[in-house]
């Protein structure tokens, strides 16, 4: 059994090593945000429905399709009983990324004939900014609201925004790149008063603070599997019953889930989303309680031996796991990579392949040097004090060394503004 | 009664331990042998014989989860 579950990808050195054939052992994942290993339970749940019971939901005539149907509704129940919502308020879908686009392009289509306009955030992800342009073309009006240094909306600048006709705004509970938390509670408020639709993408929210949507007034919510400890693959979109909400469905076929999504529900996958979703809502307190705590120590550890690091994204406001770092004088890509026995990233792993700096940095008004010098840490249920601790220890040893290598920052030491520097071309 | 008893409880806490050391994964590893131990200290003086076999239940499906993927 043991030979079976952590057999390696043929390409690979056998378990435990990494392909590039020095031995050395594979690098610690500090990368949570991007996506979270499978815990156990979750697997455990999944086994079954991935071995004997691998009957369709759908199929009404049989034991297998009985007996599949039954997982996929109690997982349903599990998903919603996490965040407050009914069973029948669930849809599963292939992911967050399915979820925001359902939500979005769904709502502003359906209630297009009296609502053309929709309010979001200029750090949302990427799924839901590229939607939001993909409907103006379709005609619809965006505002995309700018966040404040912190990284948090403006309350005030989304009361201004409304108007007549706008029909949905949508707004991330947890950024994926700094970790700041929406005032989602008070968007609630300001969003029912109006009588207008309000979607967030909780992906790194939900499992990890408590998430209730009628106490925060929510209509529709996007969920990710992979990033609470579940599969990759599936997601779910809550969308409410009572007021009701109407989507236009994305995808056509033979009306599974409400007709707003059709396509064979994957019984594993949904089992094991709803379990990671159970998992989640026991073990919240004690993992809160422990990421807080790593995170806390990181922070405190790098900034009390390195100076001129600036943590991007509000201070207070915040899920404690995500940690977004600038180091001054320091380019981001080499510390990465210097980091090598660390799974790290910078800026979103959706956005990796450009050399751009993360647009939700530049959002949050960072400065062009700064941008490029971020890493992102990521602690979740897994991470180790160790871990955390190697981390830091390994982080601080490279920016000071590459610090050491830097001529801006030996002008910086001689006490020089760079930003008085006139640069000349070669 | 048997499986309540404070014998019964320490033989799963160890079993859960033991079986928990062979997980592959370090960070599996490390978590399983850490959450157990924090259950079992943060559970120790409940008296309600009820909860109790409520508690012993579940760590014993979760000595299988663990059995079935060390």
């Amino acid at each position: 059994p043991r030979r079976l579950l952590t057999a390696a990808p043929p390409a690979l050195v056998p378990s435990g090593r990494t392909g590039d054939g020095d031995g050395a052992p594979r690098p610690l994942y500090m990368d949570v945000q991007a996506t979270t290993p499978l815990d156990p339970r979750v697997l455990d749940s999944m086994l079954p429905y991935l071995t004997a019971y691998y009957g369709n939901p759908h199929s009404r005539t049989h034991a297998y399709g009985w007996e599949s149907e039954a997982a996929m509704e109690k997982a349903r129940k599990q998903v919603a009983d996490l965040i407050g919502a009914d069973s029948r308020e669930i849809i599963f879908t292939s992911g967050a990324t399915e979820s925001n686009n359902m939500a979005i392009k769904g709502v502003a289509r359906f209630y297009k004939s009296r609502k053309k306009h929709i309010i979001t955030t200029q750090t949302e992800h990427k799924c839901v900014l590229d939607s939001c342009r993909s409907l103006e073309t379709e005609g619809f009006r965006i505002t995309y609201l700018p966040v404040k240094k912190n990284g948090l909306i403006d309350l005030k600048e989304l009361e201004a925004a409304f108007q007549p006709d706008t029909g949905l705004v949508s707004v991330m509970t947890v950024n994926n790149e700094i970790g700041v938390k929406q005032p989602i509670h008070d968007i609630g408020e300001i969003c029912r008063e109006r009588k207008v639709f309000f979607h967030t993408d909780a992906a790194q929210a939900i499992g990890k603070i408590p998430m209730d949507v009628n106490d925060m007034k929510i209509d529709l919510m996007s969920i990710s599997g992979h990033k609470i400890y579940g599969p990759k693959g599936v997601g779910a979109l809550y969308v409410r019953r009572r007021p009701r909400v109407r989507l236009e469905p994305l995808q056509s076929g033979g009306g599974q889930e409400r007709g707003l999504r059709s396509g064979t529900v994957p019984t594993p996958l949904a089992v094991g989303l709803g379990a990671a979703c159970e998992v989640a809502q026991q073990e919240m307190e004690y993992d809160h309680k422990r990421v807080s705590q790593l995170a806390e120590r990181l922070v405190t550890k790098i900034m009390s031996e390195v100076p001129d690091v600036v943590m991007n994204g509000d201070r207070e406001h915040r899920y404690p796991g995500c940690i977004n770092l600038s180091f001054a004088y320091v380019e981001g890509e080499s510390l990465l990579m210097a980091l090598k026995d660390v799974a790290l990233s910078s800026g979103s792993a959706c956005t990796s392949a450009s050399l751009e700096p993360s647009y939700v940095l530049r959002a949050i008004g960072t400065d062009e040097d700064l941008a490029h010098s971020s890493i992102r840490f990521g602690i979740g249920r897994f991470t180790t004090e160790e871990e955390v601790d190697y981390t830091v220890q390994k982080c601080i040893q490279h920016v000071k060394r590459l610090r050491e290598m830097s001529p801006l920052w030996e002008m910086v030491q001689d006490g020089i503004d760079l930003k008085s520097i006139k640069w000349t071309q070669h | 009664m048997a499986a309540s008893s404070r014998a019964q409880v320490l033989r799963l806490y160890r079993a859960l331990l033991r079986e928990s050391q062979r997980f592959g994964g370090y960070n599996y590893r490390t978590y399983a042998i850490r959450r157990i131990r924090d259950a079992f200290r943060e559970n120790k003086n409940i008296k309600d014989s009820e909860k109790i076999e409520e508690l012993v239940n579940k760590a014993k499906a979760n000595l299988d989860v663990i059995r079935r993927q060390v």
